[in-house]
């Protein structure tokens, strides 16, 4: 499964000069030169378009997000360094049959670690039918005996879930991580979406995509729908986001989403607890709060209870948490499903609990505390990429291929020294797709981070976050680690083109025959 | 005004109040760009005027200027370029242009979410334009577009806030910090001024007083409004009446007591806490104002006047300080 480049010039015009093919999956193209039907209608569009033209569009876009001031904070480089977020200017285009079955395999994957965060926080049925194993569990370092017989509204532990999807060479998504603490990145699915139907309006009209703008509402509806029973129906429950603060990096995204939302973005200096209660200081006085969006990690909530040097936190919250006067979301202690050595067990967790197969399957996993598994990938270091299970966001990773023997041996040492720590999974081929590169069209790897509401009901909003190793061959997507990211559109024909038509004839009246002609059809690739 | 507001019963009622620390960032938001606009337009007349006066004359000018926007005195003689740095670009100085402008973005920064995006676009856009400028020697002499830069900015940003974000309580807020900071800055600078002219303030003035007073109305942007009213000919007692007592026009004390009232009043209705204290210090305040003769004040000491005024304003900033960001937690679980 190694990328090995195998580069293969095409015979293109000017703006896809420097584009390569290799054994991964393309999403542009079938192979050199040939496009995949969904992508013809944009790959014609910028055929027309001169590099200096697509750059000064790209220079357009990078300046509304400066302006916007969409930007995050990187930790460990200058204090309160505030960076735009690379932003790609062509889209990622999704089938809506490829969609159909990321939305169904996800909302099976949801369903089935909420049961299992209930089911590991009360009787531990799994455990005792040692389908996953108890030590593994609590070992966790993000597993909070604290939570054991609490009960959570509508039992459900992760209402706000980010996957990571990467699509393996022969076309099919696979789950990479389940992110279900607190999973940034939808500030900037929206934020690419507004600017690229600034800058392609006819185009992005023309490939009928469905809309991700509702998804600030979406989030709305489904706090709402968790919160405690004391809350009358009359006014609704006060519901608020809780953020580390402005020095927190995902700052940008957690005003944008309170503010869309219409509800206060609070610190925890905002808050105070008293018996039991969870109040916020106001103007008017105090205001009793019952549902906290939080951004908070666990630890770092209640310093009474949890880290006691937070300052972040609120002391009391999670006296009031248990008390059920409060929801919290996500609740507290949902790391432990979205370790990654438990991760290598989800396909037996959704068996187990919904008797049906992952829709969406994992990839290959070896967890170091087995030593048969250990001594596979100690032996082929340099083509595996290694993680550290509790870690995310790219930190505490190796990268096999692209690691120096020193590195490597360093690796080693620590798996030794704490082999439950880390987990092994063969270098993947991340799909590429075509991303603008100083005015010529290039191909990078790719992943996807759909977001998937759980409460009254689940909500997946079409699309999602793509995001794109921007250095040429690299293989590491993260924010923090160099990537960027790019628009995603869910298309929202049906399968047929004949269908499409009828659709569009039904929608749009007295259409003029040539407009239905020049819409893009698609082609199943499944 | 507010007439309407009483008879008007909203379909949709939400909870009174908003987060303490977000109106305290909304009001020194207020305070830090007013103080901003203020420093550009006055170091803006001051290098004008320097143009027109002699060497000598142009050094005692420069105290003058740093003791009216109170910034730290200078032992020795003073480099006007240095001395401009200072004012303008220096982030050691916590009152220069640049550190105001971002000090005002730093506090929507904490913010955001309750501006409009295009406030906040406008201030991002001014903060960019002047952050991390390294000016080189004798820079102040062709200055004036960065002042205009910094004073249109701070008009278009204020014009936006009016424009696109409801006038609730965080305008409110917004509006108070920038009319205290109008009120305390405004009396700063005339207390200085009229402490400096010790010449009679009767009749008309001529030649290099002339200027001074000049000077004095440009800085308060008051120029035009003053002939408009007065004519051009320059009287200390018109001028005086003009930037203490005049309620029409913006850059004036009254003006400024004018609206923080209102402000109070309004935040008083709709955080159904009557704010008794504050109300009560800028009630009395703009009575003073409003029932004042300016021949009474110059009759008396001007300086001493101002100076109650500027005691008054300190005691009013306590006050909303003490009752809306920073107020007791006990007493207030306790009623």
């Amino acid at each position: 499964m190694t990328a090995t480049a195998v580069p293969s010039r095409i015979n293109v015009p000017a703006s896809f000069v420097n584009y390569q093919v290799d054994v991964a999956y393309d999403e542009m193209f079938v192979s050199p030169g040939m496009p995949r039907d969904h992508y013809r209608t944009l790959q014609q569009t910028l055929l027309k378009l001169a590099p200096e033209e697509l750059r000064r569009s790209q220079q357009a876009a990078d300046l509304a997000f400066l302006y916007e001031g969409i930007t995050f904070t990187v930790y460990g480089s200058k204090e309160g360094t505030e960076r735009i977020f690379p932003n790609d200017l062509l889209p990622r285009i999704i089938t809506s049959a490829e969609w159909a079955r990321i939305e169904k395999g996800l909302t099976q994957r949801l369903t089935a670690l909420n049961l299992f965060l209930r089911d590991i926080y009360h009787e531990g049925r799994i455990l005792s039918d040692k389908i996953v194993p108890r030590e593994l569990i609590y070992s966790c370092k993000h597993f909070r005996r604290e939570m054991r017989g609490i009960n959570v509204p509508r039992d459900i532990y992760v209402s706000i879930c980010g996957t990571d999807l990467v699509r393996l060479p022969d076309g099919q998504f696979a789950v990479l991580e389940d992110n279900l603490r607190v999973p940034s990145g939808v500030s900037y699915m929206l934020a690419n979406r507004k600017v690229l139907k600034r800058v392609f309006p006819t185009l992005f009209r023309d490939y009928g995509v469905w809309p991700v703008d509702h998804y600030p509402r979406a989030l709305l509806t489904t706090l709402k729908s968790l919160a405690p029973d004391h809350c009358g129906y009359q006014n609704g429950p006060t519901t608020v986001l809780l953020t580390p603060g402005v020095s927190n990096s995902a700052y940008f995204e957690h005003t944008f989403l309170a503010q869309q939302m219409g509800i206060e973005l609070v610190e925890g200096r905002d808050l105070l607890v008293h018996n039991n209660i969870v109040y916020m200081r106001t103007t008017a006085g105090l205001r009793r709060v019952d549902v906290i969006y939080r951004r908070v990690d666990d630890d770092f909530l209640d310093p009474l209870c949890f880290r006691p040097d937070s300052i972040l936190g609120v002391p009391g919250l999670f006296n009031a948490y248990r008390a059920g006067n409060v929801t919290l979301a996500n609740a507290i202690g949902t790391g432990v499903a979205d370790d990654k050595a438990v991760y290598a067990y989800v396909p037996e967790i959704i068996k187990y609990y919904l008797n049906e197969d992952a829709i969406l399957p994992n990839v290959p996993t070896y967890l170091m505390a087995n030593e048969s598994h250990r001594k596979q990938v100690l032996g082929n270091l340099d083509q595996m990429v290694v993680k550290a299970v509790g870690e995310s966001g790219g930190y505490g990773m190796l990268i096999g291929p692209h690691s120096t023997a020193q590195q490597r041996v360093e690796f080693k040492a620590r798996i030794m020294a704490d082999p439950r720590n880390y987990i092994a999974q063969p270098t993947l081929a991340l799909s590429c797709a075509p991303c603008l590169i100083d005015g010529v069209v290039e191909s990078r790897h790719i992943d996807l981070r759909p977001y998937i509401l759980m409460g009254e009901k689940t909500t997946l909003v079409p699309g999602g976050l793509t995001r794109v190793a921007l250095r040429r061959g690299s293989l590491v997507v993260n924010s923090s680690q160099g990537g960027g990211s790019k628009d995603t559109w869910v298309l929202r024909e049906p399968e047929s083109g004949a269908q499409l038509l009828e659709e569009v004839r039904t929608e749009l009246g007295s259409v003029e025959p040539e407009l239905v002609r020049e819409l893009p059809r698609e082609n199943r690739t499944a | 005004m507010r007439a309407p507001r009483n008879f008007y019963v909203p379909a949709f009622q939400r909870e009174a109040g908003m987060l303490s620390r977000v109106a305290d960032s909304l009001y020194w938001m207020g305070r830090y760009l007013e103080r901003a606009e203020h420093t550009a337009r006055l170091v803006n007349v001051e290098l004008n005027l320097w143009l027109d006066q002699s060497p000598e004359l142009g050094a005692g000018r420069w105290r003058f200027l740093l003791e009216a926007l109170r910034a730290p005195e200078v032992a020795g003689p003073v480099d006007p370029t240095q001395l401009v740095n200072t004012l303008v670009f220096s982030r050691r100085n916590a009152s220069s242009i640049v550190s105001c402008v971002a000090g005002a973005r730093e506090n929507l920064r904490h913010v955001r979410e309750q501006c409009s995006s295009r406030m906040w676009e406008q201030l991002n856009r001014l903060y960019l334009g002047v952050v991390d400028r390294h000016p080189e020697e004798e820079w102040f002499l062709k200055s004036h577009d960065f002042f205009l830069f910094v004073l249109e900015g701070a008009y278009l940003f204020h014009g936006i806030t009016d424009a696109t974000m409801s006038h609730g309580e965080g305008w409110q807020f917004i509006q108070l910090g920038r009319y205290v900071e109008r009120a305390d800055t405004l009396t700063t600078l005339l207390e200085t001024h009229f402490k400096r002219m010790t010449r009679t303030f009767e009749g008309a003035v001529e030649g290099a007083d002339y200027l001074e007073w000049v000077g004095l109305l440009r800085g308060c942007a008051a120029l035009e409004a003053y002939c408009k009213r007065y004519t051009a000919e320059i009287r200390p007692i018109r001028v005086a009446e003009c930037l203490l007592l005049n309620p029409d026009f913006p850059h004036s004390i009254r003006f400024a007591v004018d609206r923080i009232n209102a402000a109070l009043n309004l935040i008083g209705d709709l955080t159904e806490r009557r704010a008794k204290l504050p109300t009560r210090i800028a009630g009395r305040l703009r009575a003073q104002l409003s029932f004042s003769q300016i021949e009474e004040i110059m009759a008396e000491s001007v300086p001493a006047y101002l100076q109650s005024i500027r005691n008054e304003c300190a005691e009013i900033h306590a006050a909303i300080h003490g009752i809306y960001f920073d107020y007791s937690i006990d007493a207030e679980l306790a009623s």
